[in-house]
């Protein structure tokens, strides 16, 4: 259509609508059902029990009162003064498992961001097979994760698992059996695995932001005579920063929040090395069965990453001018 | 491009190694889903002592596999049904209306994002219990709590990629079908879902595969006749006497058919993620 045509459309289409919708159901109306039933699952799901939660972790809500929630006593900031006690064993414990999820999430973005840009721009020159690596990067992301956690288990068993076959039996770059599952190797058993699920996501949506790169740009570029190191830091990563921005914070509100990988990993009782922050809280209230302190903990935990992800928006500007 | 010896060669290293990472642990699912139970009870052989599929059969009988998998397929199914449907709405509403609280509404569904799953698994819990309680209707260890909790999982990424979609396709389209004499909502169905079918398909593989591997809201929402298979594998894998060749054969069954879903539809996944807000 053109401007001319669009333009002598116009009112009368504003007609049209008006009528119709006055008939059909109020105009100013309309949006507001479509948007609805989204409204009232995320207020079931999402909204009211993150506000019932904030609520708990102002009560003593221990198993003295599991059978009978309302008679709980109001303790104040109690609960957050023993989480942020950090001179006792609970204090500490929350200070060291939040220290090692913060160790983990930065190593886990930073691997799958590399992992993923360097399979991207591999994959995104032109070669004969390109699409079969495509396919094949992109199946540890399609696997359900308790799948793909339940296999590097059986890998890192000691005596029987694949792993140490490869190093220790073919090789020979390891010595001795180590127990992957056990002391600070379970930290990069951790790692190991959440990296292999995980790195398939930032390739994709790399992939997805190379794509958008028109081709001129780099022709222009050859013709220069700019090389392909040039080429990659002055057009290509400047060019895929709103990606990669909104790559990083979805990584890091995804890995901070890991429960799947170390709960499917380790069960209930995670070696201290592995002990994440959601699988920490997790334990604290389901099995300890003090849901108060758990409440406070997750309310902390909520508080850390709103603010981060505030500073990290406010600092690099992401998704500015994108609608919202 | 111009691609020299040593580029070619960083290129081909690069993907080998890449390759190797992957291939590996799908290797050995594969390889001892297909040995006898004597091979993975001792040291890892690349190569089994002799193929065999019993592991596929067997597997059936060690653990109520079919009772988790009719679980599993109907509470994702539902889940996934719903959160398109909601986020179709939902998108549509944003991408062709400006009204009041839409911004707070967008920012808020991207925000639940953010949210611990830890945080508000307790309190939901309460709340189904307590819904029970007052009206009857049950959600604790029923099939309903569970694809309700599900939809709103997949629904913010939902909503994000089908407004991506939606505002990518020209007014005109519609607009010719409002004078036609359609509602907006007739528009909806007769020419934006149409032309966004493949986005749509993408989504909803998205919102299936969240469902389909969830494990820590099952770990507590369910009871055992509603049992899922994240929750029953992850049971059975932390046994002291493990099957690991049926383990492994099983992993496979319930990985099937979501990867070839995913890999069939990866063409509009790439192409759904860039026109959702990564162009921003």
């Amino acid at each position: 259509m053109s401007v001319a045509e669009k333009n002598a459309v116009a009112p009368a289409l504003e007609g049209v609508r008006r009528r119709r919708s006055s008939r059909w159901m109020g105009r100013r109306r309309l949006p507001y059902l479509l948007i609805l039933p989204a409204v009232l699952f995320e207020l079931l799901i999402h909204v009211i029990p993150l506000l019932a939660g904030i609520g708990i972790s102002f009560l003593g809500l221990s198993q003295f009162f599991i059978r009978n929630w309302t008679a709980a006593p109001v303790v104040g900031l109690d609960n957050y003064k023993v989480a942020l006690d950090f001179g006792s064993p609970i204090g500490h414990g929350l200070l060291h498992s939040f220290a090692i999820t913060a160790g983990f999430t930065a190593l886990v973005i930073g691997v799958s961001w590399a992992g993923g840009l360097a399979a991207a721009l591999l994959v995104n020159s032109e070669f004969r097979g390109r699409n079969w690596f495509r396919t094949l990067f992109l199946i540890p992301y399609a696997l359900p994760v308790y799948v793909a956690v339940i296999a590097w288990s059986f890998m890192f068993d000691r005596d029987n698992g694949a792993i140490n076959r490869l190093l220790v039996d073919d090789l020979h770059v390891v010595s001795h059996r180590p127990f992957w599952l056990l002391g600070t190797n379970a930290f990069w058993s951790i790692v190991m695995t959440t990296v292999w699920r995980l790195w398939p996501f930032a390739f994709l949506m790399t992939l997805a932001g190379l794509q958008n790169i028109p081709k001129e740009v780099y022709e222009a570029a050859d013709l220069d005579g700019a090389g392909r190191m040039r080429q990659l830091r002055y057009i290509t990563l400047p060019m895929l920063a709103p990606v990669t921005g909104v790559l990083i914070i979805v990584m890091f509100l995804w890995t901070f929040n890991e429960f799947n990988t170390p709960y499917v990993l380790f069960g209930k009782a995670p070696p201290s090395s592995a002990d994440l922050l959601s699988l920490h809280i997790y334990v604290n209230s389901f099995i300890d069965l003090n849901f108060g302190l758990g409440s406070a903990m997750s309310v902390l935990l909520l508080i850390f990453l709103m603010l981060s992800t505030l500073i990290y928006l406010r600092v690099f500007k992401v998704g500015g001018g994108s609608r919202a | 491009m111009r691609s020299s010896l040593s580029s070619k060669a960083s290129r081909v290293a690069g993907l080998a190694i890449l390759s190797f990472v992957v291939i590996f642990p799908l290797y050995t699912i594969v390889i001892s889903s297909i040995k006898p139970l004597g091979d993975v009870r001792g040291t890892f052989e690349w190569i089994p002592s002799h193929v065999t599929f019993r592991p596929y059969v067997e597997i059936w009988k060690t653990i109520p596999l079919a009772h988790y998998f009719v679980n599993s397929l109907f509470i994702s199914v539902a889940a996934t049904v719903l959160s398109v449907a909601v986020a179709i709405f939902a998108a549509y509403s944003i991408s062709r209306y400006r009204f009041r609280g839409r911004g707070t509404f967008s920012t808020t569904v991207l925000a639940t994002q953010m949210f611990p799953g830890i945080l508000f698994l307790l309190p939901l819990f309460v709340i189904f219990v307590n819904i029970e309680k007052s009206i009857g209707i049950q959600l604790y260890g029923s099939y309903t709590g569970l694809i309700i909790t599900y939809l709103t999982f997949s629904l913010p990424f939902s909503i994000w990629m089908l407004v991506g979609y939606f505002e990518a396709i020209p007014r005109d389209l519609e607009e010719a079908a409002l004078i036609d004499g359609a509602t907006p909502v007739g528009a909806l169905f007769r020419i934006l879902i149409p032309i966004s079918l493949p986005g749509i398909a993408a989504v909803a593989i998205f919102a299936f595969i969240t469902a389909w591997g969830e494990v820590l809201f099952a770990s507590v929402l369910t009871t055992d006749k509603t049992m899922t298979l994240a929750i029953g594998l992850r049971n059975y894998a932390s046994q002291s006497n493990v099957f690991w060749n049926q383990l492994m054969a099983a992993s496979i069954v319930v990985s099937l058919p979501v990867v070839l879903a995913f890999l069939a539809l990866q063409r509009y996944i790439v192409s759904g993620l860039t026109a959702g807000g990564v162009k921003s």
